[in-house]
């Protein structure tokens, strides 16, 4: 045996006998004396050999002997806490990963709450705020690739990470402030970096350092859900380390390079989290995606494609940084390419969630800003061709956001893929969404001074100078599109030798405004006339003005022409533009149907399955009748109604009486009462019959009869889903107004089975019909009538409708079937206590 | 500038009772301090209305053109006289003088035409007078009080520019010879030089007819008004040749009638859309729309003191102040002069 060696091992035997069984504080301290003399950096230190050999051999046992001793009767031998500070330097001063691993384990080996317990984790709270840990991933970094280690460093890598959770069961309630993971994620940043800072000055110095240890450390805090925690620290003090030096950035890039396969993930989409710009993520990354197979699975599939969490920002800075190297460039053209296949795939529109298409929308323009025209150039066809299918489909959505995208999408698109072409220009209003989306379409800044530098220091110079060529060619027609928004307030004629314009202030002239000529007809079969011979268009169009007044006005006379008028109204096209003219129509035929409800009813619904209407027509049929259903069940409709139209003289004594008897009734009961409050009583709305109740079915049922008859100009079935959609709403809504009829019951029994034949449709618009009309069915059929004759179809609903709230791609729907079974749980708690006893 | 427009004006008052439509006003008196001027106006019935615009009350009524619609209404400088035209085909010459409403002469008009008469009278005994001669497309000019015919114009065979619909005599201050401007049924403007008895020149301001226009000599401008959707605002230069400067749009087609402020800062125009157009003079931009009437606006007039009055064939006048004239500022008076000489207390 080695001298050094076997004298080194007498004097720790020696110790650690001492240690184990004096009482005597003086000799207890000389022996910690003698031992510290072997920690480094001690007075009157040892030999460099022995405190190698003391270090590697027995500093765990000696560690393990001194927490083996602890207690307060032995902590008091000696007064003023020497002996503590002397305990407590042996861990805070000898072999950090040692000491650390030594504490780690004889906390989570304590078996409960005691001294020794707080002791241990006060005095990890002291390692932790002495920067010890730092010297622990330090140590790591230096030990290069020695087999041996592996077993230690994945200890060590366990523990390092997991010392918040294993504080925090042990400690329970007691656990200290330093030890929450969020406060110790960030301290574990800090100490990352202040290792960095050594690598990078060993690296300096000559020589060799691993990194690999700290990957894992951020790999695995990443894994862990701590990505804000640790990279909110890191990022930032990496920026403006990596700005000036080449030698931080290859240390970070290698950095990033060593994170294990299984914390790609969780680091990349945190440090894209955490990173301000696109030349900052090319700076930390490096080149990252080319190099490793899981990295570009990340960054060109995963972010894009199968999440979509992450916001505007972060994906401009990740495209960026994809498009800021001319070997990264290549990865950009293949993203858009994907992305336009899957924004145009038609799966994806029917099962993709809306924000996701939103997502993917957004992740495609902000590609378009970044290629160049010649790199489009080389796939335009292979682009043209699946943004023409994907455009086409979406404007087939029955879903109005679906086709929004598409409209605002395409327009940019074939703008910047097909330059020379014709665009493709929508119609459509401006909103928040098409603004932001129009914002990311345009270029992206001219690259700012840093990232130039960076450029040129790293040999990826062609981008700079592409920016800087392409950004003023392409916003110009931006801004001059800003700028016709805004109003030309130059006043005509300014340049006047007058002086003295200035008193003469417009008045507003808002009010001057085409003089219509005052043609109107005055009785309802006037306006047949007018409107369905009269070449005279000012004739025609006060005649359409007037109509619906009239027909509220004198009833009977509607009533005669009821079932023409209609007709008339329906076949009514737009000949001239006349303001509102859908409006007018509409409101019209309300008054048509409100006025004579059966017979209209009857014609409507009839046209409706008939062969020679425009979807325009049919939908409109649906609205109408729709409409006038609601006018029909508003309670409080008919007192108003007599009001309108002339009162027949039958009817007016009575009507006048009761009033008269009420108040002076009124009166007497007020002239008798105090009152406390000074409120006047209010009146509740009169309550009146359901005129909807003698003429639902005649709207409803010839609705649901044929729908599932094709026609030659119209397929119910088939593409024209969005009238189905509509259709499916509309009979929902006529459940909902034929509440307490007495036909609500057959009503329920034809609606369940309509939408039960249509529960697996395909367009998520009629889904969202077929969902509401169930809730108005439950809403409207009184509940023990429910259960009496609906009970096998409320059996075969509830498990559609869980399935539904839970699986469906349209949040709407997963809502809406939330609902109705919010509904029938509702109806099970009314019908249980009606049962019970 | 004021953040929003101020609200549309209304009226100063309005006056009832002439029980038919209003096709003629005018003001006159109310200058150099005699107080309010007097308002007449003339309407379908043939009643001329003499109103005081302090009580607001008619004071007088003259009785003259057989029930036939009195179409022009003109006061001259000199004595109490009042010129009335009617579609009984006479021309009255009334003397309003210290009460009096008496008949003094009349002259026949020969033609059936809608054409307004105009005279010029500077202020000397003799006066002229220009209205539509017997030819469908003639001006008489008559030498007045005389009644003699000085000469007919009568545009050269190949214009064919229809009938004369509005005329204005006037002299410019250079020189003493009348020029007479006219509007006629094809659209035209043309000037004449009534001593030289030919066209100085002739513009086509509109595709229809001319329904009326004034003329501010000072600045060498006019502005006519037609049955189309547009006023047409045209000049004449040192050679006498009138040309189109603009035209501005309106919402509704057909103007009445067409008058410039005494002040020539703005102007005002009778519509048929029952509403009253106010525009500055200069820059020809839209002030004021005022709608009161409820029936076409057949007339408009300005008082010296910048009061606006408006007849319409729903049988009321409605008398708007917009935009006062600054009194330190004084105005020049037209060359086709109100006649300020004319005492109100003569009709009190």
């Amino acid at each position: 045996m080695d001298p050094v060696q076997s004298a080194v091992a007498l004097t720790v035997r020696e110790a650690l006998h001492t240690l184990s069984s004096s009482e005597d504080g003086g000799h207890l301290l000389s022996t910690l004396g003698a031992l510290k003399r072997y920690l480094s950096g001690a007075e009157n230190a040892a030999l460099p050999g022995e405190q190698e050999e003391f270090a590697r051999m027995h500093f765990s046992a000696v560690l393990r002997c001194l927490v083996g001793r602890l207690s307060p009767g032995w902590l008091e031998l000696l007064p003023d806490g020497q002996l503590e500070d002397l305990w407590a330097s042996f861990f805070l001063e000898g072999p950090a990963d040692q000491a650390f691993l030594v504490l780690m384990e004889s906390i989570e080996g304590a078996a409960g709450p005691s001294f020794r317990l707080m002791k241990m984790a006060q005095l990890l709270a002291r390692f932790l705020s002495a920067g010890r840990m730092a010297a622990v991933m330090e140590g790591q970094c230096r030990q290069l690739t020695e087999p041996a280690f592996r077993l230690l460093q994945e200890t060590l890598l366990t523990k390092v990470v997991g010392l918040p959770d294993h504080l925090g069961n042990r400690l329970q309630r007691e656990n200290l402030e330093a030890f929450l993971p969020q406060n110790y994620f960030p301290l574990l940043g800090e100490e990352i970096m202040r290792v960095l800072q050594a690598v990078v000055d060993s690296l300096r110095g000559g020589w060799d350092c691993s990194v690999s240890f700290l990957s894992q450390v951020l790999g695995k805090a990443c894994v862990h859900g701590r990505q804000k925690e640790i990279l909110g620290v890191l990022v930032p003090r990496l920026t403006v380390l990596t700005q000036g030096s080449c030698l931080w950035r290859r240390v970070c890039w290698r950095l990033v390079e060593c994170v294990p396969d299984r914390a790609t993930e969780a680091l990349l989409t945190g440090l894209v989290e955490a990173a301000s710009g696109p030349d900052v993520l090319s700076r930390l990354l490096g080149n990252l995606v080319l190099k490793s197979k899981k990295a570009q699975f990340v960054m060109t599939r995963k972010i894009l494609f199968l999440q979509y969490r992450y916001s505007t920002p972060m994906l401009q800075s990740l495209l960026g940084y994809l498009a800021m190297d001319s070997q990264r460039r290549p990865l950009l053209g293949q993203a858009l390419k994907e992305l336009l296949e899957t924004w145009g795939s038609p799966s994806a529109i029917r099962h993709a969630p809306l924000p996701q298409q939103r997502y993917v929308s957004s992740a495609l323009l902000i590609c378009l800003a970044h290629l160049q025209d010649a790199e489009l150039q080389d796939s335009r066809d292979e682009l043209l061709a699946s943004l023409m299918a994907g455009v086409k489909t979406r404007l087939d959505s029955s879903l109005p956001a679906v086709r929004r995208l598409g409209m605002i999408v395409a327009g940019v698109a074939s703008a910047r893929i097909h330059p020379d072409g014709p665009p493709l220009k929508f119609q459509y209003e401006e909103d928040e969404l098409s603004r932001e989306l129009l914002a990311l379409a345009a270029p992206p800044p001219v690259a700012d001074s840093p990232s130039k530098a960076e450029a040129s220091l790293c040999g990826a110079s062609s981008k700079g100078s592409f920016f800087v060529l392409q950004s003023p060619a392409a916003e110009t027609p931006d801004r001059g599109s800003v700028d016709s928004g805004v109003p030309q307030a130059q006043p005509e004629g300014s340049g006047s030798d007058l002086d003295s314009d200035d008193e003469l202030v417009p008045y507003d002239m808002s009010g001057d405004q085409e003089l219509k000529s005052g043609k109107a007809p005055a009785y309802v079969r006037d306006c047949v006339e007018a409107l369905t011979s009269s070449e005279d268009w000012e004739r025609w169009e006060a005649a359409l003005r007037a109509l619906e007044g009239l027909i509220v006005r004198s009833p009977a006379a509607a009533r005669e022409v009821s079932v023409e008028l209609a007709k008339v109204l329906l076949h009514l096209e737009e000949k001239t533009s006349v303001v509102g003219f859908e409006g007018l129509r509409q409101r019209a035929l309300v008054a048509v149907v409100v006025t004579d409800p059966a017979p209209v009813a009857e014609y409507l619904t009839s046209q409706f399955y008939a062969l020679n209407f425009s979807l325009r027509q049919r939908i409109d049929i649906l609205d109408v009748l729709t409409l006038a259903a609601q006018e029909l069940s508003r309670p409080g409709r008919l007192p108003k109604a007599p009001q309108c139209g002339s009162p027949s003289p039958a009817s007016q004594p009575s009507s006048t009486q009761a009033p008269a008897w009420r108040a002076v009734v009124q009166e007497r009961i007020r002239s008798k009462t105090r009152r406390f409050s000074q409120r006047s009583p209010r009146r509740g709305p009169d309550a009146g019959p359901n005129e909807f109740n003698l003429v639902a079915g005649y709207f409803f049922f010839p609705l649901i009869r044929h729908f599932d008859r094709p026609l030659v100009t119209f397929d119910l079935l088939g593409e024209d889903q969005l009238v189905l959609g509509r259709l499916v709403h509309t009979l929902g809504a006529l459940m909902y107004l034929a509440v307490n009829t007495t036909v609500a019951v057959a009503m329920g029994k034809a609606l369940l089975e309509f939408v039960w034949t249509l529960r697996f449709h395909g367009d998520a618009y009629v889904r969202r019909g077929l969902l509401s009309a169930v809730s108005s069915v439950l809403l409207s059929v009184p509940a023990e009538r429910l259960l009496a004759d609906l009970p096998d179809e409320l059996l075969e609903a509830r498990p559609w409708l869980a399935d539904v709230a839970e699986q469906d791609p349209d949040e709407d729907c997963r809502v809406l079937a939330v609902k109705a079974l919010l509904l029938l749980e509702k109806l099970r708690d009314t019908l249980i206590p009606l049962s019970s006893p | 500038m004021a953040a929003s427009p101020l609200p549309p004006p209304d009226p100063q008052f309005v006056l009832r009772g002439t029980q038919s439509a209003v096709h003629a006003l005018h003001f006159f008196g109310g200058a150099q301090g005699q107080g309010r001027p007097l308002l007449l106006s003339g309407s379908l019935s043939g009643l001329v209305h003499i109103w005081s615009l302090q009580t607001r009350r008619a004071v007088a009524t003259l009785d003259g053109h057989g029930g036939k619609c009195v179409t022009w209404l003109q006061t001259l400088p000199q004595g109490h006289l009042l010129l009335s035209q009617g579609r009984d085909l006479t021309l009255r010459l009334w003397d309003l003088a210290e009460g009096r409403n008496a008949i003094v002469d009349s002259v026949p008009v020969e033609s059936m035409g809608f054409c307004r008469s105009s005279v010029l009278a500077r202020g000397q005994e003799r006066w002229i007078l220009a209205m539509p001669g017997r030819g469908s497309d003639e001006v008489q000019i008559l030498e007045m009080p005389s009644k003699t015919s000085v000469c007919t114009l009568k545009p050269e065979a190949d214009a064919k520019p229809g009938m004369p619909m509005c005329l204005e005599l006037w002299q410019a201050d250079s020189s003493p010879r009348p020029l007479l401007l006219a509007g006629y049924e094809d659209g035209s403007v043309a000037l004449w030089d009534v001593s030289e008895r030919k066209v100085c020149s002739r513009v086509a301001c509109h595709p229809e007819p001319v329904m009326g226009f004034d003329f501010d000599s000072q600045k060498a401008r006019g502005v006519s008004g037609s049955a189309e959707k547009a006023l047409a605002v045209w000049s004449l230069d040192e050679q006498q040749a009138l040309q189109v400067c603009r035209t501005h749009k309106l919402t509704n087609p057909g103007i009445a009638d067409v008058k410039i402020r005494p002040d020539r800062k703005i102007l005002a125009t009778a519509g048929w859309d029952h509403r009253v157009r106010v525009f500055h003079w200069w820059t020809m931009k839209p002030l004021a729309v005022l709608s009161f009437h409820s029936a076409i606006i057949h007339c408009v007039a300005f008082a010296t003191d910048g009061l606006l009055a408006a007849g319409s064939g729903d049988q009321r006048i409605s008398i708007w102040s917009l935009y006062p004239i600054r009194s330190d500022t004084s105005t020049p008076s037209l060359g086709h002069a109100e006649g300020r000489e004319v005492g109100t207390q003569a009709l009190a």
